[in-house]
């Protein structure tokens, strides 16, 4: 028979209630630890489902995610002629704030060279893009489906397919357009507003009277031009013949004294450190101190089932148990409650994780782990009562009735 | 054989103006397979002697012998005194100190199974005491849920499960009637016959007293 049952079964619905109250907080830690393998993914996902080995950006910035970045699509030849280049491509990246029913939502847009690198990784829905206009892939997160239309800019655009898990950095769902498309949605301006440039263009030329008319006029056409071209990235990343050649590839770029030049790696470490350092800390603080929460209630409830049953441990020591039986029947029911709470909480994450707004990883070994230290802070909490225990005068139970 | 000795066993309580002396040079010798009796008015010591005996009371010096190992000596010798009570002891106090949680099948068998015997066995020969004591229909039911006297025997077959060397029963007829009571006695009787124990009950009740093989009198801490 075992003693730890039975005495809990005098106390069914105090030992129950706590295993769910326990349970919940460790949902509350493993949803932090889902949360923060989240924050790594979301973070990286970019990089990562970009098959390039070398970033280009802009000079002096740490673009294109932490910081912003901008560089003429066309440097993409230049770099493309580098020796250990394979290929090269520009790449744009804009939040967009769109209005997806009566609600406003966010969405990440990549725009890529159809044909170049960086377009949707893998198709989970649909098919990719394959013109160059008015055609949109998007993550399943954001909702739509294929053949629902989204308004960015002045256009509306079809979504073709759906991609699977892609991300923002910060978690927002991706989608993705030819970077044509992306330099209209993020440049192109609405008829006004290119009739007042013009005119402060024109009026800028015009106000140079020293000017041969000749020569302004075609001055004023090129100032033009320049003012609306748009051909501009915010990176240009370079797939390389091999991967060990980043290094040489990145200095030798970096020689021309014009962009900045991160490898993957580094970019990742951007990433890391800018979106998801700070959260890393406090999510360790909270769920720190949710375990040592967790600790607390089990060492209390613990001590107070060991407190009822005071004069039964000491008849057991009348009729001559060891310690050992006595020290095995708390540190069983510590135990009981800590994996009962564990199950309850795996039970709970596991059903709810995919209602969490932001993405929730769940992996194996964060599990063991916290399995691991929920038996160590069990041990721990039952020392108090295990205390109490062995000091109880086996006489206790001769008194009263 | 002597299985019980006690010499010149001094117990005092407290210091000071609150010191009670519940023990004086009190000398006990009990046979195996004897019957003995303590009797004595309220406050005499006859509990105290008994806790002492069963090392669950610290006495304040004497000497205290079981089955040939000497427990204490002036000061606790360093035996494992809960080995000793769980292999060779068998107590019986007033309050019948049954564990509440556990059925009276169960309370009867953890005593076998703290000496090692398996699951199976322990529960079949708790069954069979407790048939011999005439409780076998109430073995699922819980401490709580029998009646005084049916907890007393539950007390005196957990305390004759281990087959001990040595029962210690205090007042075990106290709180239950004459025919009770006499039926009790003759189970302690029979006790010290067949299992060759030596049984020790302390009582204050004269109806009680016939068929021991001896009477220990005691009064204010000193055994006549
Ligand atoms: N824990 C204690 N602290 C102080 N004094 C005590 C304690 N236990 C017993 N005494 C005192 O020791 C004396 C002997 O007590 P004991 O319990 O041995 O008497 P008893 O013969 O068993 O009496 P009863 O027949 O009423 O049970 C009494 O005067 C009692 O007041
Ligand atoms: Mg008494």
């Amino acid at each position: 028979m075992n003693l730890a049952v039975r005495d809990i079964r005098r106390h069914k619905i105090r030992f129950l209630l706590t295993c769910v109250g326990l349970g919940l907080l460790l949902t509350v830690v493993m949803a932090m630890s889902g949360i923060y393998r989240g924050l790594i993914n979301d973070a990286t996902e970019v990089v990562d489902a970009t098959p390039a080995q070398i970033w280009v950006v802009q000079k002096d910035t740490r673009g294109p995610f932490a910081e912003s970045s901008r560089l003429p699509e066309d440097i993409e030849y230049s770099i493309s002629a580098v020796k250990g280049v394979r290929r090269a491509s520009p790449v744009s990246f804009q939040y967009v704030q769109i209005q997806r029913g009566n609600k406003p939502a966010r969405l990440f847009l990549i725009g890529y060279k159809l044909g170049g690198i960086g377009g949707p990784p893998a198709i989970a829905a649909g098919r990719t893009i394959t013109k160059k206009h008015y055609e949109i892939v998007v993550d399943r997160k954001s909702g739509y489906a294929v053949g629902d239309t989204i308004r960015l800019g002045l256009e509306a655009y079809n979504v073709v397919g759906l991609t699977r898990g892609m991300t923002s950095p910060s978690g927002d769902a991706a989608a993705f357009v030819s970077l044509a498309d992306a330099q209209i949605i993020q440049f192109q301006l609405d008829n006004d507003a290119i009739r007042n440039n013009r005119q402060r263009v024109i009026a800028t030329f015009t106000a140079l009277n020293s000017m041969n008319p000749f020569m302004r006029e075609k001055a004023t056409n090129k100032a033009l031009a320049a003012a609306e071209n748009s051909h501009f990235a915010n990176a240009i990343v370079a797939e390389l013949d091999d991967a060990s050649l980043a290094p040489e590839v990145a200095r030798y770029i970096r020689r021309w004294n014009h962009y900045q030049v991160f490898s993957a790696e580094q970019e990742r470490e951007l990433l890391l450190k800018g979106f998801i350092e700070k959260s890393q800390k406090q999510l360790w603080l909270f769920r720190t101190i949710l375990v040592v929460v967790s600790g607390v209630i089990i060492a209390l409830i613990i001590y107070t089932l060991t407190m009822d049953k005071l004069r039964e441990i000491a008849t057991l020591k009348i009729i001559g148990a060891p310690d050992r039986t006595i020290v095995n029947m708390i540190l069983q029911q510590s135990l009981l409650l800590g994996v009962m709470g564990f199950a309850v909480g795996y039970v709970v994450i596991t059903q709810t994780y995919a209602m969490y707004p932001r993405t929730v990883l769940l992996q194996t070994l964060d599990m063991v782990v916290l399995f691991a230290i929920v038996v160590v802070i069990c041990v721990l909490a039952s020392i108090l009562g295990i205390w109490r225990a062995l000091k109880v005068d086996p006489a206790t139970a001769l008194s009263g009735g | 054989m002597e299985v019980v000795r006690v010499d010149n066993l001094t117990k005092v309580y407290g210091r000071g103006d609150t010191q009670t002396v519940a023990l004086v040079d009190a000398n006990l010798r009990v046979q195996q397979g004897e019957l003995v009796a303590l009797l004595g008015p309220s406050g005499s010591g006859k509990t105290t002697l008994l806790t002492s005996i069963c090392c669950i009371n610290e006495p304040t010096r004497g000497r205290i012998e079981l089955d040939g190992t000497c427990v204490y000596d002036d000061g606790w010798t360093g035996v494992d005194v809960r080995a000793v009570r769980r292999q060779k002891m068998g107590v019986i106090f007033q309050a019948y100190n049954l564990i509440p949680f556990l059925t009276v099948l169960e309370n009867v068998a953890l005593i076998l199974t703290l000496n090692g015997v398996g699951q199976q066995e322990a529960q079949g020969r708790a069954l069979e005491l407790l048939e011999y004591l005439e409780m076998e229909s109430r073995w699922q039911r819980y401490p709580s849920e029998i009646s005084g006297g049916e907890r007393q025997r539950v007390a005196i077959a957990r305390a004759l499960a281990n087959n001990p060397k040595v029962l210690l029963a205090d007042e075990p007829t106290a709180a239950l009637d004459t025919a009770r009571g006499k039926i009790v006695m003759s189970l302690l009787r029979k006790l010290s016959r067949e299992k060759e124990a030596a049984v020790i009950v302390v009582t204050h009740d004269e109806r009680m007293v016939e068929g021991f093989d001896r009477i220990y009198n005691i009064a204010d801490g000193r055994i006549q």
